[in-house]
């Protein structure tokens, strides 16, 4: 591999809340069409890692290239960035005033300077990839919790980005909703989209990842492909960890 | 002449001063919701002291009687700048408009410290600016949220606008006690008058009731229970 292939690179990421230090030095770089899931207790900067990426938590220390380019210290130019860093949060965060394809093609006009009806074809497109557009009418309070997610990843993928984020996309569902959101995330690998994943889930982390990322207090502690989680001796700790879970 | 004839002789007289009173309520709502949304924005948004200076301003309309704010405009502010021959009604809308601000300022900042940070995060992170984010995602609903609160505010100043008798504005209680000291019969002006305050207070609350049914979004119901 070249390093054209290289999309994102993270380099010594620091950030602390308050006396809190919640990265404690965080690097690793991710290729074209790779999937990295991020596992470990909760509280050890998963979610804050992936904030960084995109800014909207400025690291204390430490860079971040998206193709090359700095995202860290872009000034004005950091919209720019993030319009191709898709972002789906655990508690959706749909814009609650707008329909479902209005939240998909906000963006779309409003950022990109698209025409309102190439935005809504394009809109439509993106409703259909996830199963949704059968509700592009409906307002996010008529949503289930799997629809809206699904409805948010829509609009994230709108933005045509070039990696995904993925904040614990099912944590806030119950149980029987997570299937149809995990499976819109395995077709977007399928398609060959470049993500980043944080879940709890460990069996869907072990079946989609390229690479398992084990943190634990503020630090990549492990790192290697699923396939070794079973038997390498890089992967102890995750194992002790993952071991808690009854689905392994 | 029997009270009837008295009545029917001046009731166009006093139902011309639906048009003061109507136009001092617009000013309240209307003057009121180009400073007071402008001003909570401020209040969320703006530095400390941009800030500051709108809490200066809350401060001093919230803090004074209404009679006082008219009387300081009215005797004291306009002569002052020179503007002493402008009419009473332009005071009383001025000062409404202002007093109404500051109370629409502490509805919009109520309503936009409501919305979950979550939606500023999603705007941001499909690349919106901090000013789109507001004007796009933040604003539409803290407007939708504020409605019924905003639209409490037109009984209290529907009934605010009879203060400005004291500056010889020509609306409906000016009105009725004009016709109290020429004709000097009390009762059934004054509640003619009363009628008339109430006929407006139900006309209005149900033309707000009619905007809240009309702009409701799933999710931002109001609740309100007017019919």
């Amino acid at each position: 591999m070249t390093t054209d292939d290289i999309i994102l690179r993270v380099e010594g990421l620091h950030k602390s809340f308050g006396s809190t230090e919640v990265l404690k030095g965080v690097s690793f770089t991710v290729r074209k069409g790779e999937t990295k899931v991020f596992i470990g207790p909760s509280g050890t900067g998963k979610s804050t890692l992936l904030r960084c990426i995109n800014q909207l938590i400025v690291p204390d220390a430490g860079r971040v290239y998206l193709h090359g380019e700095e995202v860290t210290h872009a000034g004005a130019k950091i919209n720019q960035y993030r319009a191709k860093i898709g972002m789906v949060f655990q508690n959706f965060n749909l814009f609650d005033h707008l329909t479902a394809v209005r939240n998909v093609e906000i963006a779309l006009i409003k950022v990109k300077g698209m025409k309102e009806n190439e935005a809504r074809e394009k809109a439509l497109f993106e409703l259909r990839r996830v199963g949704m557009e059968d509700r592009a009418d409906h307002y996010p309070a008529q949503l289930s919790g799997g629809q809206a997610q699904r409805v948010s990843i829509a609009r994230a993928l709108a933005m045509d980005p070039d990696v995904m984020l993925f904040d614990e996309p099912t944590s806030a569902l119950d149980p029987e909703l997570t299937g149809e959101v995990l499976e819109v995330i395995r077709s977007l690998a399928r398609a060959g989209m470049t993500m980043l994943i944080v879940t709890h889930e460990m069996r869907f982390a072990l079946s989609i990842a390229d690479e398992l990322l084990f943190m634990e207090h503020g630090r990549i502690l492990e790192s290697g492909s699923p396939a070794e989680l079973a038997t390498s001796p890089n992967f102890e700790r995750t194992r002790q960890f993952a071991g808690r879970f009854a689905e392994l | 002449m029997d009270l009837s004839a008295i009545l029917i002789d001046w009731l166009p007289f006093l139902v011309t001063g639906i048009i003061a009173t109507l136009g001092l309520v617009l000013s309240a709502l209307g003057v009121g919701f180009i400073i007071g949304l402008p001003a909570a924005i401020g209040q969320v948004y703006g530095s400390r002291p941009v800030a500051f200076l709108i809490n200066v301003y809350i401060w001093f309309f919230r803090g004074l009687p209404l009679l006082v704010l008219l009387f300081l405009f009215y005797f004291g502010i306009f002569p002052a700048i020179g503007l002493g021959d402008v009419s009473p009604f332009v005071v009383g809308a001025l000062v409404l408009g202002l007093h109404g601000g500051a109370y629409q300022a502490e509805i919009f900042r109520g309503a936009i410290l409501s919305i979950d940070e979550g939606q500023m995060t999603a705007a941001r992170s499909l690349g919106m600016s901090r000013t789109q984010a507001i004007r796009h995602i933040v604003l539409p609903q803290a407007l939708l949220i504020a409605l019924p609160g905003w639209s409490n505010e037109y009984p209290t100043v529907l009934t605010d606008t009879s203060v400005c008798y004291a500056i010889g504005v020509a609306e409906l209680l000016t009105r009725a006690s004009v016709i109290v000291s020429t004709e000097y019969i009390a009762m059934p002006i004054y509640l003619a008058c009363a009628g008339l305050y109430l006929i407006l207070n139900y006309a209005g609350m149900k033309a707000l009731h009619l905007l809240e049914r009309r702009v409701s979004v799933p999710g931002f119901e109001s609740g309100s229970n007017w019919t």
